[in-house]
């Protein structure tokens, strides 16, 4: 809307619209009254004690572990989700059955619903209470279980739209020189898939890394087993350590960082590639 | 969830079902079919028809009595009212930074893009936090006139952080395929910026801007980490439906918490039901 190619000179023009220096003015503002002052009052709050102060909060042995647990598990959810949601993805756009538009509905739920009850749904089914007989509440399962119900669509919503333009050709052309379907899922199709695979199981990390709501109930938050980070930042706030937490938070969103730009790289990288 | 819109620009040759196509085994894509929906049936429609079926369990009126004590009325209303604040307030920013950064050329721009993203990445408990050294007992600005922590405007200031990005990051992309074409021909015929903005922009960019504007409700509604970090959850004040399970889980008033859920899943549903709609919508 700024570089506008031709501009005539009116009257009502000197109303300036949401564009231009006004709209990015508006844009930065409010980022920074939001965003970054709370995130600026972050970083440099968790140096109050001095440098010192945040490097025991950080290595403390319940902090690390509490890390340790968080970075191991988002990666093995977001694996596990990279092969399901891949597939999950490949049959809503291959496959044709009846309910298909439902499903695929369905599979933005995650999103939809608040973590805390999903929290509660999966304590409903793998809980104490369990109809089913599996109570695997307060372990480490519990915990991968709700980060892959909350990280579900990730996966699914990146790789769905590459699927349904991925040209077809390409495939009937390997196929009818005699390549077999593994062969060309391996040689074609995957790697075709594969930007979006990564930036979905990148985002899904992230949201793993620092997902609260729905563990915080099903974790049973036990030092040195199954407590999160989130957890443990939310726990040192109610036992007003807030210099502490912010330390750890510190961590947290310097991953968020990398992350954030890793995905920026594999979205740069894809569509490189494509085509 | 970016990159869900497929781009029509680019299906425009009919897809027909090509005779070449080498057909998977019907074995194989039957398993296929078989691994995923038993996967989404065991992670996402089992536990939540389980919670609907618990909650009813008795009967509707216990559920009733239970979604309509005073602090549950309260819970309810002080949820709607966050998100009437912060969903309009996102919405008019997400716009307004969709445009900059679809059609602004200024220094720094990958920058604030990704910046944009930034509370997609970040812990909610950290969100809270952070909130909390600005405007906490001892935060920066510990001295405004406005209770800030454990109040209302905190619960606001947590909804708007957690939702921002959303708008922007739906209606960038649907900015980007319009073109401003449309805006320069409105130009041309003497159209002021307000008035191609209301008559020519707008209305393209409605439905990506209703689709980003019922997820960041759905977020704004559902939203518990930054919530319970700022709110204090003082009851028939500072409680948002979210904080209700939350409390009526740990005081062991399961049937509670699971009415107060079910109330949750059922705006999450409508939810669902929207983006569906406003998905077919906009292809």
């Amino acid at each position: 809307m700024s570089a506008r190619a031709v501009a005539l000179p009116r009257a009502g023009r000197r109303l300036s619209a949401p564009s231009g220096s006004l709209g990015l003015g508006v844009t930065t503002l409010w980022l920074s009254v939001i965003v970054l002052l709370p995130l600026a009052a972050l970083v440099a709050r968790s140096f109050d004690g001095g440098a010192d102060a945040f490097a025991d909060a950080v290595t403390s042995r319940q902090a690390v572990a509490a890390l340790r647990f968080t970075l191991l598990v988002s990666l093995a959810v977001a694996a596990i989700n990279a092969a399901m949601g891949t597939l999950v993805a490949w049959v809503l756009v291959r496959d044709r059955f009846p309910g298909r538009r439902a499903v695929n509905a369905l599979i933005d739920l995650p999103f939809a619903l608040p973590t805390i009850v999903a929290g509660l749904t999966l304590m409903a089914l793998y809980g104490p209470k369990s109809p089913i007989g599996i109570d695997v509440a307060f372990t480490k399962l519990a915990v991968g279980l709700a980060l892959l119900f909350v990280t579900l669509p990730f996966v699914v919503r990146a790789v769905q739209p590459v699927l349904i333009e991925l040209d077809r050709e390409m495939e009937e052309a390997a196929a009818s020189l005699g390549a077999s379907p593994r062969l060309i899922f391996a040689r074609i199709i995957l790697p075709n898939l594969l930007p979006a695979i990564l930036s979905g199981a990148a985002l899904a990390f992230a949201r793993a890394v620092g997902e609260f709501g729905s563990v915080v109930l099903i974790s049973g938050n036990i030092p040195f087993n199954t407590q999160v980070a989130s957890v443990f930042v939310y726990k040192q706030i109610e036992s007003d350590n807030p210099i502490g937490a912010a330390a750890v938070s510190v961590v947290l969103l310097v991953l968020s960082l990398v992350v954030l730009v890793a995905i920026r790289g594999v979205e740069r990288w894809g569509s490189r590639h494509a085509r | 969830m970016r990159a869900s819109r497929p781009r029509p620009w680019r299906s425009q040759r009919p897809r027909r079902p090509a005779p070449g196509t080498p057909a998977p085994a019907r074995g194989t894509s039957l398993t296929l079919r078989f691994v995923a929906l038993g996967y989404l049936a065991v992670l996402l429609l089992v536990p939540v028809g389980l919670v609907f079926w618990r909650t009813f369990e008795h009967g509707v009126a216990p559920v009733w009595d239970s979604v309509t004590t005073p602090a549950a009325i309260h819970a309810f209303w002080l949820t709607v009212e966050v998100a009437a604040i912060a969903v309009p307030l996102n919405a008019i920013f997400g716009v307004v930074a969709a445009l900059a950064l679809v059609r602004g050329r200024f220094p720094g721009k990958w920058l604030l893009d990704a910046l944009v993203d930034l509370p997609f990445a970040i812990s909610p408990v950290v969100v809270g936090l952070a909130l909390l050294l600005v405007f906490g007992r001892s935060g920066w600005l510990s001295d405004l006139p406005v209770q800030v922590i454990f109040a209302v405007p905190g619960i606001v200031l947590a909804t708007v952080f957690v939702s921002l990005p959303f708008v922007a990051r739906e209606v960038a992309p649907v900015l980007r395929e319009v073109g401003d074409e449309q805006e320069q021909a409105a130009a041309t015929l003497g159209a002021s910026r307000w008035q191609a903005f209301w008559r020519v922009t707008l209305p393209s960019i409605r439905w990506g801007l209703a689709y980003g504007v019922v997820l960041a409700t759905a977020r704004a509604l559902g939203e518990f980490g930054a919530v319970s970090v700022v709110s204090g959850k003082i009851a028939g004040q500072t409680e948002t439906l979210t904080l209700l399970v939350e409390k009526r889980f740990e005081n062991f008033d399961l049937a509670g918490a699971y009415a107060a859920s079910t109330l949750l899943a059922l705006i999450a549903l409508a939810t669902l039901l929207a983006m569906t709609a406003l998905r077919r919508r906009a292809e």
